[in-house]
């Protein structure tokens, strides 16, 4: 019999219809880590929305999650449309997908608003530095330099769509390979109890269009320099918190709802909790070369949009007509104003 | 009638005209103006008298020339006149202009400072010392420009025979009841009423008098109408990008919002979002109408533009929202303070691909409120768009109206499944799926997210998808699913708001338009009725187009369709919809950026009824 999580589900119940990617696609490995992380948290699915724009990436929450209401947008508009339905319902969990093309380029401006709103939603960047559906065109986040077949050298420098989210006010900012499952999921785990947008910009091969090894968006460049800037664990908040580690070697980061990350620091001393570190370290790696992942930036976060705007703490949705309509007496009384 | 003026030379002896007349006042953008004639507008009202208040604006934060004219009708008739005969002069850039616009036996109010020279002598020069009377008063200096608006206020209450003390409460009323800018301001127009009094003699036939046509009306913006409207249907969600004209609409739902303010915790029960654009906008609205909300947004042309990609989506994935185009003139920036109908053809076909849009077309300030909340009903229940089309003059601009209507039907969720009845679904259909047509009327069962049901989840897209909301290039699936929306729309007429018909005349000549096009059209009908010939009209409040109309235009010889664009966008809408041959469907457009006037229909109707 298959193991169950806390709620009783199975693994498969968190599963969606099957990938239409092209085999090995990065996607698909993010998907299996987020229908893993709902599975281990023991997510009761219809509290998740599931939300995309347009591309390859923006296809894949049809497959995860069958059992959340999911809803793929139009091109770099999904933002508007996760604040609207998380505004709609404050109860509900968001997890959105996007891509390179959706985030770095038609979406940018929805993407640094929904920062600065810090509406609470796990958004993923599946970022590959081309355009897969229609064939191969660079993005705004490929290679200066980087040649592809149809058109030729890209001349244009890279947008870094983290060092976007650490200016444009993000309080929890990550880079991950799709290519190491084991730091998407604790990530991923992190990023859905994270109160306000967690951005995950996860470099995510196209086998297709750009894995050629010249390419820092392709497995083989990815496997060879990756460079975690330390060991992530997520621990749940009834878990209790283990030290093994070496005092000092750890960071540990609480989260709003009790959990935590640990942070277990590798060759690097960085601490991702402070915003101008984090600008330095992502220059220096573009500057560099590097491929350094990780939690970049944490910071305790701001109100969320429905705090901020003092919205019913019951969600909108549920209000009745009694709340909804006022009386016909203050009708009147707003009609005795005007006359 | 139409009023033509006979040679009246100033101060001839002649029969006092009362209670119908129009004055312009003419100033600077910025200039505060704006406070002085609502003012004016509050005490004629006061008076019982019927009034209407058009302003004409620019496009521009300070220094432009603008105009304000105020009509008064004691037959209670409120469309733009073509001619006002007072012009109230406070700009000198425009006021040469302003003076030769005055008909024979007009009035001219100008500043005494400008020792203007007077080149006509079929009008009556009242020159009144703006400056002085300010100096006397001790107004702080960045009070003064607007402050000495007040000086035209005390002359026309004198000159016209406005009572100080219903001007003291329009006054008091337009500073919402603040005793200290009421008596600033009051001290002004007192001082103006008694120089004028002591020092010019009347020389025009023109007169306020007290009636009683304004008792128990109100007075107010389309623009709060559609506010308060949609306040008490419910919205929770509006998202909005700030444009002119449709600003004030949220301005008004800030304020009104209130109403249903949780009492003890402050928390709002409608959350107002700027967005960083229109897209945003309407992102918002078809995210929160997805999960449940009764989402708005309001704009005008561009805002329209912007919206186009997520209009279709929302009309293909089958969501509910609520769209006010407050219209303004385009193509493009176009004349963006002026008025327009020019958005109807772009709006009911709003979205790429065979898309129809659900339109409202009010026509009043009563039907902004009522539409305001029947929107949200009509969208939720055919779960789609549905557009709220007004205009700037209908938006802007002060209407007389009986008081609102409180709704007669509760709020209606059309086929939303819940948790508490999805089961029951469930069990009675063995089955749910998203598109499936049980009803046979088109109308899907839609669930919200968060309903606690393992088979409740479905996923909404754009792309094409068979009845389980499965991802489909079948063309079997496309054509099936384009044949139900075709189908749930002819639904949904029996839920628009049905056209208004007055077929009590003639089955010769027939009328049709909408919008703040009426009360020229009520007022040229009578003209013509006065010269014979009667009209019947129908007034369209929705698109589609319903049987109604499609009766109305086989019924009648002759058809004027009559709407304030320059392609006659209604006209064209009709003869797509009407099979047969629509020869005898004509089209009056205008589209000149004014609110129109009965004199252009009434013109053009004659001319071409004595073809």
């Amino acid at each position: 019999m298959a193991r169950t999580n806390v709620i009783g589900l199975e693994r498969s119940d968190y599963k969606g219809r099957p990938s239409t990617l092209c085999p090995g696609c990065g996607h698909d490995s993010i998907s299996n880590q987020i229908i893993s992380m709902a599975f281990d948290l023991g997510i009761e699915r219809h509290r998740i929305i599931k939300l995309s724009g347009i591309g390859c990436s923006s296809k894949t929450p049809a497959y995860f999650l069958g059992g959340s209401h999911g809803f793929n947008a139009i091109h770099g508009r999904m933002p508007s449309v996760a604040t609207g339905a998380l505004i709609a319902n404050r109860e509900l969990r968001a997890i959105a997908v996007s891509g390179d093309g959706d985030t770095g380029s038609i979406g940018l401006g929805q993407f640094k608003h929904l920062i600065r709103r810090n509406i609470p939603i796990v958004y993923i960047i599946e970022n590959n530095g081309v355009y897969g559906l229609t064939k191969g065109q660079f993005s705004a986040t490929a290679d200066e330099g980087q040649n592809l077949k149809y058109y030729g050298k890209n001349e244009l420098p890279p947008i870094d769509l983290a060092l976007e989210a650490v200016a444009g006010g993000c309080t929890f900012v990550a880079r991950s390979f799709s290519g190491d499952a084991k730091q998407v999921q604790a990530l991923l785990k992190a990023a859905i109890n994270h109160h306000g947008t967690a951005v995950l910009d996860i470099i995510s091969p196209c086998v297709t269009f750009n894995n050629a090894e010249t390419s820092t968006k392709s497995y083989p460049y990815g496997k060879e320099h990756e460079e975690p800037l330390h060991d992530i664990h997520f621990i749940m908040p009834q878990e209790e918190i283990t030290v093994d580690y070496e005092e000092g070697e750890t960071i540990t980061v609480d989260l709003h709802d009790g959990s935590h990350i640990q942070l277990k620091k590798l060759e690097r001393d960085y601490d991702p909790r402070n915003r101008e570190s984090a600008i330095i370290l992502l220059e220096q790696a573009q500057r560099e070369h590097l491929f350094l992942t990780g939690l970049l930036y944490y910071e305790e976060p701001r109100p969320t949009l429905v705090e901020t705007e003092h919205l019913s703490k019951t969600p909108l949705i549920t209000l009745d007509e009694t709340q909804l309509r006022p009386s016909a007496d203050v009708l009147t009384e707003v009609m005795n104003r005007y006359k | 009638m139409v009023v033509t003026h006979e040679q009246i030379k100033p101060g001839e002896i002649h029969d006092p005209i009362v209670n119908d007349f129009a004055f312009t006042v003419a100033t600077k953008n910025g200039s505060g103006s704006q406070t002085s004639n609502l003012v004016l507008i509050r005490s004629l009202f006061k008076m019982g008298i019927p009034v209407n208040g058009k302003n004409l604006f620019p496009s521009n934060i300070k220094g432009l020339p603008t105009w304000y004219t105020i009509r008064v009708s004691k037959d209670g008739y409120t469309a733009r006149r073509a001619t006002t005969e007072i012009a109230i002069a406070m700009n000198e850039a425009t006021a040469q202009q302003d003076i030769e616009n005055l008909p024979s036996g007009g009035v001219c109010i100008l500043p005494q400072e400008w020792k203007w020279t007077h080149n006509r002598d079929d009008i009556a020069y009242y020159e009144i010392p703006v400056k002085e009377t300010i100096k006397q008063f001790d107004i702080p200096t960045e009070r003064r420009e607007q402050v000495g608006n007040m000086v035209y206020v005390g002359a026309v209450a004198q000159l016209f025979d406005i009572p100080l003390d219903i001007v003291h409460q329009g006054l008091f009323d337009q500073f919402g009841g603040k005793e200290k800018p009421t008596k600033m301001n009051y001290n002004i127009i007192e001082a103006a009423y008694k120089w004028t009094a002591e020092n010019i003699q009347k020389q025009d036939p023109y007169h306020f008098a007290p009636l009683d046509m304004t008792n128990g009306k109100i007075l107010i913006t389309g623009n709060e109408a559609g506010a308060l409207g949609s306040i008490f249907g419910g919205v929770t969600v509006a998202a909005w990008y700030p444009i002119t004209p449709s600003t004030s609409l949220i301005d008004s739902m800030l304020d009104y919002r209130n109403l249903r303010k949780d009492p003890e915790t402050g928390e709002h029960t409608v959350a107002v979002i700027q967005a960083e654009d229109e897209i945003a906008a309407i992102g918002m609205v078809v995210g929160a109408g997805w999960a449940g909300a009764r989402a708005m947004t309001s704009t005008s042309g561009p805002g329209i533009s912007l919206m186009s990609e997520f209009a279709g989506l929302a009309y293909f994935a089958e969501i509910p929202a609520v769209i006010w185009d407050i219209t303004r003139v385009g193509p493009s920036t176009g004349l963006p303070t002026r008025t327009s109908q020019g958005d109807i053809l772009f709006a009911h076909f709003l979205g790429h691909g065979d898309t129809k849009q659900v339109c409202l077309l009010p026509g009043s300030v009563a039907e902004c409120f009522e539409f305001g909340w029947r929107a949200f009903d009509i969208a939720e229940k055919l779960q789609t768009p549905v557009f709220v089309i007004s205009d700037l003059d209908l938006g802007m601009n002060l209407w007389m109206s009986d008081p609102f209507e409180y709704p007669d039907e509760p709020l209606d969720r059309g086929k939303t499944l819940t948790t508490e009845n999805f089961q029951q679904f469930y069990d009675e259909h063995g089955e749910w799926f998203r598109f499936r047509d049980y009803d046979n009327d088109g109308i899907p069962y839609r669930t919200l997210p968060g309903t606690d049901h393992p088979f409740a989840a479905y996923f909404t897209r754009g792309t094409g998808h068979d009845e389980f909301a499965v991802y489909s290039e079948r063309s079997e699936d496309w054509v099936k699913n384009m044949k139900r929306l075709r189908k749930k729309l002819e639904t949904g007429k029996s839920f628009l708001p049905k056209p208004v018909v007055d077929t009590a005349a003639s089955n010769t000549v027939g009328i049709i338009s909408f919008g703040t096009n009426d009360p020229a059209v009520q007022e040229a009908r009578d003209w013509l009725a006065s010269k014979g010939m009667g009209t019947n009209y129908l007034r369209l409040r929705a698109l589609p187009v319903t049987g109604e109309v499609l009766d109305f235009v086989r019924n009648h010889e002759r058809v004027y369709v009559i709407e304030n664009n320059f392609d006659g966008q209604l006209h064209q809408i009709l003869r797509m919809e009407i099979p047969e041959d629509t020869r005898h469907l004509k089209s009056l457009a205008l589209g000149d950026g004014l609110p129109m006037t009965p004199n252009w229909i009434y013109d053009n109707i004659l001319e071409q009824e004595r073809q």
